[in-house]
C-alpha cells in the first residue's frame, strides 16, 4: 500500500461525489472524475497485471494513451470491453473491471516462474525453438495461445448502438492544449468554420497537471476556462471533448471517435443514444496540436510496480489528489522532472532526484529543490530498482560526464516509488499516416514535426519540439496568424504572454550504464507490453537485422495497444547505438492508423444487422410469408427458395414443385428479375449495338433473347427484351445483374454514341411480375383476362400482349425459363400482392403450384438453360455456350464484342464449352465445382478438364443430371469424364445440355 | 477518399456517390473488323496506368448518372479538375499534342 490522498488545489476530482467500484472482485471507493487507474492509486493498488512473455508483475507506468502495462477488461457479459488502459476509463459509479493476465492468479503466475529464465527467451525464440518437427506446431501452439495474449473478446451480441457522422470545415483542431487552444481560438475569431477536438473529458492538455504557468496574467486552468468561454460564444467553432482524431487521411481527411457515454453507468445509459460517434472530418486546414509524451528512461528492473514516468506521478498528484508513494526517487536528464519532484516534496513526501546530467538542472529550479528539502544526486543513474511486486529501493550508480559509462558506485536507496523521464516525445502519429516524416531534434531528444508542416497541414506547440510554454505559443500564434493571412483573414491580436524560464540542456542518454555489458546486468526494459529489453535489441542487431522497421518485427518493439509511445525513441536510440549510428539515420518505424485502439462498434456505425446490406423485398412479399416460404438472399433480393409443405424438406419440396409445374401448373414471384425501360427514336439501333443477335426486324408485340457481351466478346447478361412500340423497348437483365447493365447502357450510350436518342430508366421496382407456368397455364389466364385473346396461334411463344388482367392494366408475355407454356403477367408494383392472390384463385382448380428460386433452377436445367454467372465465369463466349444462333455477325454495325469473337484465341480450339452430364449412376448428384478428369486413374497434378457448374436431381426425369463447361465439349458428346469431388471420382457421360423436350413442343404448345 | 465535383451538378460531393468508369478517351477502332488483333487487343485491354496525372471517367452513380471526366494525380490523389466528356476531350488532346 503505497499511494494516498493528498488534497491538491485545483484537483479535477469531485469529492463531493464519491463513487465505489470493483476491481478482480474488491471493492473500492474513489472520486468522481477519477480514472480507474488514479482511483487505484489512491487506493494503494500497484500490482495490475503480468507481462506478455515473463509473466513479470507490473504495473500502471503511465497517465493516459501512452499506459503499456495497465490494461484491463472492463464489465461482463455482453457490455464487456477487453483491454481498455486503466489510465483511460472514466470511472462511474459500480464500475466493474478487472486484470487481463496472471494465471491462475495475478498474485500467483505461473509463467512468473518462466520469466525467472528470462534470458533462454531471446528475440525469435518461438521461431528458433518450435521449428522442428513442423507437425508439432499445433501442440505446441495450443499452449503457446493460451499463455499469450491480454483480455478476451466479448461473444453476445453489441447491445449498444454507434452513429457516423460528417464534417465539412474549415479548419480541424487536434489536441486542446494550450497550443490547440489558441490556434482554435484564432480561427474561430476570424470567423472559420473551427472543430477542436481532444481526447480526455477536459480540455487544457498539460495545463492539467502543470500549475505554475501564467498566461496573460492567469493561471493556466482560468486561461482555459477563458478560451472555452470564449469558443462556446462563437457559433462558427465547435469543442469536442472525449474524441481521439486517430487517423489521418489522403486530401485532410480526419477519423475521430468520440466516446458518448462510456462515461455513464451502464444503467445510466440513454438507449436511444449511440454509445460512441465516428466523426469523418473533412478540413480545408489541419492543425495537429497533438503536444508530446513523456517516455521513460531505461534501466534495470525499471518494469517493478512502483516505477513511473514523472509526468505520471505529476498529474496523479495534482489532477486527481493522489500521492504515487511516500519516497519517491525521481530520475532525470531534463529539467522538467524538477517539477514533478518540486510539487511532491512540497505535499510533503520524502523526494530525492537524482539527474544523469553533472550540471543538473537550471540553477533557480535546483535552488527551489533545496529548499523544498529534496536531495539532489548529480552526475547519478539506476542502476537497478529493488523489490519483486512493488518498490522497495533503488542502486544508483555515479555516470561518466561524456560518455555513457559507469565511473562510480553510487547509494543504495531506500525508496518505494521510482519516477523516471527520459525527455519528451511529439505525439507525430497523424502527421506521419498519410506519408508524412517526422524530423530528428537533436536539442529536444525527440523526433518532431517540420515547422513548416505540409500542404493544409499545420504543426503547432510541442509537437515541433516546443517543450516551453512561452515558445509553444508564441509558434502557434505566428504558425495560424500566417495561415489565415493566406486565407485572406486580417490581423491575429498578439500571442498570449507566457514569461520564458531560463532551462539547461537536456542530456542525450536513453539508457542508464549498470556497469555491465549489455545482457549480463539487471533486465532493462524498453517495451513494456511486449517484454522486450535493451538486450533485446542489440541480440537483434547482432544477429544482422539492420533496418529499424526488421528489428521492430524481430523483437516486437513498438507493437501492442501503445504502439511504442514510451519505448519507440528508446528503442531507435539503443539500435542506433549498437549499429553505430546517428539516431536521424536509424529513422523511425511507419506510423499507422488507429493511433489509439478504436471499438468495431464505431467503424461500423449504423451499418450492421438490417442496414448493413439493403435488402429488397417484392410486392408479393407477404404472400409468400403466409404460405411459409423458405427464402434465399438474390442480389440485395429476398427470394422464395421453396415452399415446403409440413414435413418436407428442400428434396422433397423441389421434386413436387417441379412436378406440378411440368404436369400441370406452378407459378413463381419473378418480379426481381432487372428491368429497364428503352425509349427513342434511336432504341432499336441502340439494342443493335449492345447486344450480339439483331433487332431490327422485331416487330412490335414480340419477343427476343437477348445475349450481351463485353468488348472482349464474352457474356456477360442475358434477358428477354420485348418491343412495345417501334421506338419504346422493355428489358429484362438478371436479377444480380440490374444495377451492373444499367450503368453499363448509359456509359455506351454518354461515352461512345451520345448521338444516339434513346433514354433508359430503371423500372425494376415499378412491375411485378408473376409467371404461370405449365400445361394448365393458359386456362389460368383465361380465367382472369378476357380481352386478350390466348388461342395458341393467336398469341404465340414470344409474343407479348397489352390487356386487363383482374382488372388491372397489364403487360403479358408468353416467354418461357422452363421449357413449359407459360406467361409472365406484369403489373404495376402496388398491385403485386392482389395479382399474385388472384392468379392462385384462379389456378386453384387446377391445383396451381407456388415454387421457389430451387424449382425454377431445376427446370431451367432441365431444358439447358444458362445462369450467366453460375453457367458462365466472364470467359464464356456465345459460342462457348453452344448459342451461335444469338450472334447476328451480319448486323451493319460492329456490336459489342464483335471484333473479339474473331481473335485467335476466342475463336480457336481447347476452349471450355457448355455440355451437359449425366452420371453414369442416375441416383449420383454430381458436386457443383467439382472438376472433372479425363482418367479415373489420373494422378496429381491431374489436368483440369472443366468442371461442373449447375447440378440437380430431375424429379421429371427420375435421374440425376448436370451442366458443366468442358474442354472443347462441343466435340465430346458420347465420351465418358470423372468427376473428382471430396477424395472419389465419379463416371459421367457427355451428352447434350437439353434433357427435356429437346424439340420444345411444349413451350410450343 | 477522394472529393469530387460533377461538372453537371456543379458541386464537390464525396467518392462515395460515384463509380469509377475507366480510363477515359480510349478510341473505340472506328472499323472494328479493319483493326488487326494487335490493334483490337490493345484497344480492349491495354490502359496507360500512369505514375501520376491521368485522365479518367467518372460516373455520377448516385447523383445525376452522368459520366464526365477527372484529371486525377496517382500519387498525389490530387485532382486537376473535372469536366463534361467534351470539354475535357479538347483539354486532354491539347495535352496529348
Amino acid at each position: 500500500m503505497s499511494g494516498y490522498r493528498i488534497h491538491r488545489p485545483g484537483e479535477r476530482i469531485n469529492r463531493q461525489k464519491p463513487v465505489s467500484f470493483q476491481f478482480d472482485n474488491v471493492q473500492y471507493k474513489a472520486f468522481s472524475g477519477d480514472t480507474l487507474a488514479s482511483a487505484l492509486l489512491a487506493n494503494g493498488v500497484r500490482l495490475i497485471g503480468r507481462s506478455f512473455k515473463y509473466g513479470r508483475p507490473r504495473g500502471i507506468v503511465g497517465f493516459g494513451a501512452e499506459e503499456p502495462n495497465a490494461l484491463i477488461q472492463l464489465e461482463t457479459g455482453a457490455h464487456t470491453v477487453p483491454d481498455l488502459k486503466a489510465t483511460q476509463v472514466e470511472l462511474y459509479q459500480g464500475l466493474l473491471a478487472g486484470s487481463t493476465t496472471g494465471y491462475p492468479s495475478l498474485d500467483f503466475d505461473l509463467k512468473g516462474l518462466l520469466g525467472k529464465f528470462g534470458r533462454f527467451m531471446p528475440p525469435g525464440f518461438y521461431y528458433k525453438t518450435f521449428m522442428e518437427p513442423v507437425k508439432a506446431w499445433p501442440v505446441y501452439e495450443k499452449y503457446i495461445r493460451k499463455a499469450a495474449g491480454y483480455g478476451h473478446a466479448p461473444v453476445l451480441p453489441d447491445p449498444e448502438s454507434y452513429d457516423h457522422l460528417h464534417h465539412h470545415i474549415d479548419v480541424l483542431v487536434v489536441g486542446g492544449g494550450a497550443a490547440g487552444l489558441w490556434a482554435a481560438t484564432l480561427a474561430g475569431r476570424a470567423g472559420l468554420k473551427t472543430l477542436l477536438v481532444d481526447e480526455q473529458a477536459e480540455m487544457g492538455g498539460w495545463l492539467l497537471t502543470e500549475r505554475r504557468s501564467r498566461i496573460d496574467g492567469l493561471s493556466g486552468m482560468d486561461w482555459v476556462s477563458q478560451r472555452l468561454a470564449e469558443l462556446a460564444s462563437l457559433p462558427n467553432v465547435s469543442v469536442l471533448p472525449r474524441t481521439t482524431a486517430f487517423a489521418l487521411h489522403d486530401l485532410n481527411l480526419v477519423q475521430a471517435v468520440e466516446l458518448l457515454q462510456d462515461h455513464l453507468p451502464l444503467t445510466e445509459r440513454n438507449a436511444a443514444l449511440p454509445r460512441q460517434r465516428l466523426h469523418k472530418i473533412r478540413a480545408h486546414q489541419v492543425i495537429l496540436a497533438s503536444g508530446a509524451i513523456e517516455r521513460p528512461l531505461v534501466f534495470g528492473y525499471n518494469d517493478v510496480p512502483g516505477v513511473m514516468t514523472a509526468a505520471a506521478g505529476h498529474s496523479y498528484l495534482n489532477r486527481y489528489g493522489v500521492a504515487v508513494g511516500r519516497e519517491v526517487l525521481v530520475q532525470t536528464q531534463n529539467d522538467a522532472a524538477y517539477e514533478a519532484a518540486l510539487d511532491l516534496a512540497q505535499c510533503g513526501v520524502k523526494v530525492m532526484l537524482a539527474d544523469a546530467r553533472q550540471g543538473g538542472a537550471a540553477a533557480w529550479r535546483q535552488q527551489a529543490l533545496k529548499s523544498a528539502g529534496v536531495e539532489l544526486l548529480l552526475g547519478h543513474g539506476i542502476a537497478k530498482v529493488l523489490g519483486d511486486k512493488s518498490v522497495s529501493g533503488a542502486q544508483l550508480v555515479k555516470l561518466d560526464g561524456r560518455n555513457n559509462q559507469v565511473v562510480g558506485s553510487g547509494p543504495r536507496l531506500s525508496v518505494d516509488t521510482v519516477l523516471s523521464s527520459g525527455g519528451l516525445t511529439s505525439t507525430v502519429h497523424l502527421f506521419c499516416h498519410n506519408g508524412g516524416r517526422p524530423v530528428w531534434n537533436q536539442q529536444q531528444l525527440s523526433f518532431v514535426c517540420p515547422d513548416e508542416g505540409r500542404d493544409n497541414i499545420a504543426c503547432v506547440g510541442a509537437i515541433t519540439g516546443r517543450w516551453e510554454l512561452s515558445e509553444a505559443l508564441g509558434q502557434t500564434h505566428a504558425a495560424v496568424a500566417a495561415l489565415l493571412l493566406g486565407h485572406g483573414r486580417g490581423s491575429s491580436g498578439n500571442a498570449p504572454s507566457v514569461a520564458s524560464e531560463e532551462v539547461a540542456a537536456p542530456r542525450a542518454i536513453f539508457r542508464l550504464p549498470d556497469g555491465k555489458p549489455e545482457g549480463h546486468g539487471a533486465k532493462a526494459f524498453v517495451d513494456y507490453q511486449n517484454d522486450v529489453a535493451a538486450a533485446d535489441i542489440h541480440t537483434a542487431i547482432r544477429e544482422n537485422y539492420r533496418s529499424i522497421e526488421h528489428v521492430k518485427r524481430y523483437t516486437a518493439l513498438g507493437f501492442g495497444t501503445d504502439q511504442g509511445k514510451l519505448s519507440n525513441i528508446n528503442g531507435f536510440a539503443i539500435a542506433a547505438e549498437a549499429l553505430g549510428k546517428p539516431i536521424a539515420e536509424v529513422g523511425t518505424t511507419t506510423y499507422r492508423p488507429s493511433y489509439t485502439p478504436v471499438t468495431f462498434g464505431a467503424l461500423a456505425g449504423p451499418h450492421v444487422g438490417e442496414t448493413f446490406d439493403v435488402r429488397r423485398y417484392t410486392a408479393m412479399h407477404a404472400s409468400h410469408d403466409a404460405r411459409k416460404a423458405e427464402y434465399e438472399v438474390v442480389g440485395q433480393w429476398l427470394r422464395p427458395w421453396y415452399f415446403p409443405k409440413p414435413g418436407e424438406d428442400l428434396h422433397a419440396a423441389v421434386n413436387r414443385e417441379c412436378l406440378a409445374t411440368r404436369n400441370s401448373v406452378g407459378v413463381m414471384d419473378a418480379s426481381t428479375l432487372g428491368k429497364i425501360d428503352v425509349k427513342g427514336p434511336d432504341a432499336r439501333e441502340f439494342l443493335n449495338r449492345i447486344y450480339s443477335n439483331a433487332w431490327s426486324k422485331l416487330d412490335p408485340g414480340k419477343c427476343r433473347y437477348g445475349l450481351m457481351l463485353d468488348e472482349n466478346g464474352m457474356v456477360m447478361d442475358d434477358g428477354v427484351t420485348a418491343c412495345l412500340a417501334d421506338d419504346h423497348f422493355h428489358m429484362t437483365t438478371t436479377t444480380g445483374g440490374a444495377a451492373r447493365v444499367y450503368s453499363w447502357l448509359e456509359r455506351w450510350h454518354q461515352t461512345e454514341w451520345p448521338e444516339l436518342k434513346v433514354r433508359f430508366t430503371t423500372t425494376t421496382d415499378h412491375w411485378a411480375t408473376v409467371a404461370v407456368v405449365g400445361p394448365d397455364s393458359r386456362q389460368v389466364l383465361q380465367k382472369l383476362c378476357t380481352d386478350i385473346d390466348f388461342d395458341k396461334d393467336a398469341f404465340k411463344f414470344m409474343d407479348g400482349r397489352s390487356g386487363t388482367v383482374a382488372g388491372l392494366p397489364a403487360r403479358v408475355f408468353r416467354i418461357s425459363f422452363s421449357g413449359e407454356l407459360a406467361y409472365e403477367i406484369n403489373v404495376d408494383a402496388n398491385y403485386g400482392r392482389y395479382m399474385w392472390e388472384e392468379v392462385m384463385k384462379a389456378g386453384a382448380a387446377f391445383n396451381i403450384t407456388p415454387y421457389g428460386t430451387e424449382t425454377m433452377h431445376v427446370l431451367r436445367a432441365e431444358k439447358g438453360f444458362i445462369i450467366v454467372g453460375q453457367d458462365t465465369d466472364g470467359s464464356m463466349s456465345p459460342n462457348d455456350l453452344a448459342m451461335s444462333w444469338a450472334v447476328g455477325m451480319k448486323k451493319p454495325f460492329s456490336f459489342l464484342g464483335k471484333r473479339s469473337l474473331l481473335r485467335s484465341h476466342t475463336a480457336g480450339d481447347g476452349r471450355k464449352q457448355l455440355v451437359g452430364l449425366l452420371p453414369l449412376d442416375p441416383k449420383v448428384v454430381l458436386a457443383e465445382g467439382a472438376q472433372i478428369l479425363s482418367n479415373t486413374d489420373d494422378t496429381v497434378p491431374a489436368a483440369m478438364q472443366g468442371h461442373v457448374t449447375s447440378s440437380y436431381h430431375s424429379a421429371f426425369l427420375g435421374r440425376s443430371i448436370a451442366m458443366a463447361v468442358l474442354k472443347d465439349g462441343s466435340k465430346r458428346e458420347g465420351d465418358t469424364v470423372f468427376v473428382w469431388a471430396h477424395g472419389k471420382s465419379v463416371p459421367a457421360q457427355v451428352v447434350s445440355s437439353v434433357f427435356v423436350d429437346k424439340e420444345g413442343v411444349r413451350q410450343h404448345a | 477518399m477522394l472529393v469530387i465535383t460533377c461538372p453537371y451538378c456543379q458541386e464537390a460531393r464525396e467518392e462515395e456517390e460515384f463509380s469509377y468508369a475507366g480510363e477515359a478517351y480510349i478510341a473505340r477502332p472506328a472499323v472494328p473488323e479493319e483493326a488487326d488483333d494487335a490493334t483490337w487487343g490493345d484497344y480492349v485491354f491495354h490502359r496507360k496506368n500512369p505514375r501520376g496525372w491521368h485522365w479518367e471517367q467518372w460516373q455520377h452513380v448516385a447523383g445525376c448518372r452522368k459520366v464526365f471526366a477527372v484529371k486525377r494525380h496517382t500519387v498525389t490523389y490530387e485532382i486537376a479538375g473535372s469536366w463534361t466528356l467534351a470539354d475535357g476531350k479538347a483539354l486532354y488532346l491539347k495535352e496529348q499534342a
